[in-house]
């Protein structure tokens, strides 16, 4: 049953992206000639359409030229504005995953003592409010203008971001843990940072991953966007970069990358998920 | 005056006005105590406050007033000397079988080597017929094992004390009945003292020295304390054999039925909360004279022996 299933799907999902990737080669032949729009040669030439009209979006064949090139050789270095696929992704990987566990530091003790005392949940509630829905990038100018560094400046903006939903999350799992566990390590004699290690963390270890998942989610979306700005180096520089180039090509090729990058740190997480679930 | 195991003063449960009403008092003045190795039943109808006693001697709740003294030593918080088992047994999910004891055991004695810990929870988990299961993750338990795991690790911790919340509350009658022996052997080999609360006046019987009866809440009082006079060898084939076996348990029902109502009308004219008082049903002939006892009507008798059956 499952098994047919997943045969099925398999050959939908291949279907699409034989559908899209003839669509796409279709929409980026080049245009038939001027004679048959009825104008005159002559007039295509002065316009400069005459020599080889062609579309400005690649094809579908001229992207997978550039992404199995790109990909065989992914650690060049040929100065600031050439540098590999691989180079630029582990610029980016490296301040989202500094930015994150530094969030991690914070949120998930700071969020152990908000789900466990009901006076810093309610002290601490209308900051987190307020601070919560602030785009990561709006602190951008302020990070710069203290740090005074650009690469520390996009790990601040990351560690902001991942910072809520953990926050929120860590919370929230510690306050719903079950009565009657606590009572358990109560009666037991267990003092309160054993019962934090052993109790409270543990059962609140799948809400806390969920948080992580989604702050990870957040923080590598942002990592594009805030690169873009502070240039240099990173694969969302990279895009603006190819972008300045003019070329789509590579902007294309990139953001396949972003996709797949993502896609597995998503699925790292969703493994450490599985591991810390418990069924009840 | 005799040193009791555990005694009980004065004990009262009042929680405070809500907004524009009367301080809610759920039981007032509750004295009884236990000696050491008796197994002790409390029964009361839904909001009488039982769960609040229990929670207040396993120092999980506190008391309005009244003192709770165990062993010369007053009741103040929880403590390693009264093992708890819960009616939702309460065990850690994401810990083994295994796991789930060594972590009572290891909270009980911390300086224990890892062979000794081992050994130990061993013993508990063949005591309760879990041979076998040890690495099992509670969700792979059935209910009826899941609170096998409860007992042992409550007796694991060799607690002086056990205070037990309808253990067998959510198990179906067969496994009850499975368990109740194993508790009943368990509590003979280690003398165990147990208070426990049940809703099962077959329960009482088999398992309870001494039951006491608690009245309609709020404001509930012990209304007396039922000694169980059958021999202490009990057994759940033969038990019924014994005369005295139906004349306690009609007694028991009857209380539940219609006398925790009335109490505070029919109480009589003795009555003193400081001393409830203590009935011995079981040797008291089928129609007694003094009818101060609030015999039950005739009536219901026969409706009750059709329930035994």
């Amino acid at each position: 049953m499952s098994k047919a299933i997943n045969l099925k799907s398999a050959v939908v999902s291949v279907l699409i992206f034989v559908v899209f990737v003839v669509g796409w080669h279709i929409a980026t032949q080049p245009k038939a000639t001027a004679a048959a729009s009825g104008v005159s040669a002559e007039y295509a030439a002065l316009m400069g359409g005459g020599a080889k009209p062609q579309s400005g979006m690649p094809t579908p064949a001229e992207v997978g030229k550039t992404f199995w090139e790109r990909i065989s050789d992914p650690f060049y270095d040929k100065g600031p504005n050439d540098k590999g696929i691989g180079i630029q992704l582990g610029f980016s990987l490296a301040r989202v995953l500094t930015g994150f566990v530094l969030a991690v530091l914070v949120a998930i003790p700071l969020g152990f003592l908000i789900g466990m005392s009901p006076v810093m949940y309610r002290a601490l509630n209308p900051y987190v409010q307020v601070l919560k829905p602030i785009s990561p990038l709006a602190w951008m100018p302020l990070a710069l203008y203290t740090i005074k560094d650009s690469s520390i400046s996009a790990v601040f903006v990351i560690f902001i971001c991942s910072l809520w939903p953990m926050l929120i999350n860590t919370a929230h799992g510690v306050a719903s843990v079950k009565r009657d566990w606590l009572n358990v390590a109560k009666t037991l004699e267990v003092n309160p940072l054993r019962t934090a290690m052993q109790v409270v963390l543990p059962a609140a270890a799948p809400t806390i991953l969920t948080g992580m998942r989604i702050s990870m989610g957040i923080a590598w979306l942002v990592i594009v966007a805030a690169e873009m700005l502070v240039g240099g180096t990173g694969i969302g520089y990279f895009v603006w970069n190819e972008w300045n180039n003019l070329s789509i090509t590579n902007v294309i090729f990139a953001i396949l990358m972003i996709g797949l990058v993502g896609m597995v740190l998503d699925m790292m997480f969703g493994v450490l998920q599985k591991l810390v679930t418990y069924r009840e | 005056m005799q040193e009791h195991f555990l005694k009980i003063e004065g004990l009262a449960k009042v929680f405070p006005a809500a907004r524009g009403g009367k301080p809610l008092t759920v039981f007032d003045n509750i004295n009884f105590s236990i000696e050491k190795g008796e197994f002790v039943c409390i029964i009361g109808h839904s909001g009488c406050g039982k769960s609040t006693i229990l929670n207040v001697l396993a120092g999980l709740d506190e008391a309005s007033s009244g003192v709770v003294v165990m062993d010369g030593r007053e009741v103040k918080g929880p403590s390693l000397d009264r093992g708890v088992i819960f009616q939702s047994h309460a065990l850690m999910p994401w810990l083994s079988v295994k796991k789930n004891i060594e972590f009572a055991v290891k909270s009980r004695w911390p300086d224990w080597k890892r062979d000794a810990v081992r050994a130990h929870c061993q013993k508990y988990i063949d005591l309760v017929g879990l041979t076998g299961s040890e690495n099992k993750k509670p969700a792979e338990l059935s209910g009826g094992m899941k609170q096998r795991v409860g007992i042992a690790r409550a007796f694991a911790i060799q607690p002086k004390m056990l205070l037990m919340d309808e253990p067998f509350g959510a198990l179906d009658a067969l496994t009850r009945g499975v368990i109740q022996d194993e508790l009943l052997k368990i509590c003979a080999e280690t003398h165990q003292t147990v208070f426990m609360i049940t809703h099962d006046v077959d329960e009482a019987i088999l398992l309870a020295d001494k039951v006491i009866l608690m009245t309609n809440g709020p404001e509930a009082k012990i209304a007396e304390i039922v000694m169980n006079t059958l021999p202490r060898n009990r057994d759940r084939h033969d038990i019924h054999k014994n005369p005295q076996y139906y004349r306690i348990r009609n007694h028991l029902v009857d209380f539940l039925v219609t006398r925790s109502k009335q109490f505070a009308e029919t109480a009589p004219a003795d009555y003193d909360t400081q001393h409830p008082p203590l009935v011995k049903p079981g040797l008291t002939e089928p129609l007694p004279t003094d009818s101060q006892e609030a015999e039950p009507p005739r009536g219901m008798k026969p409706a009750l022996h059709l329930v035994n059956e």
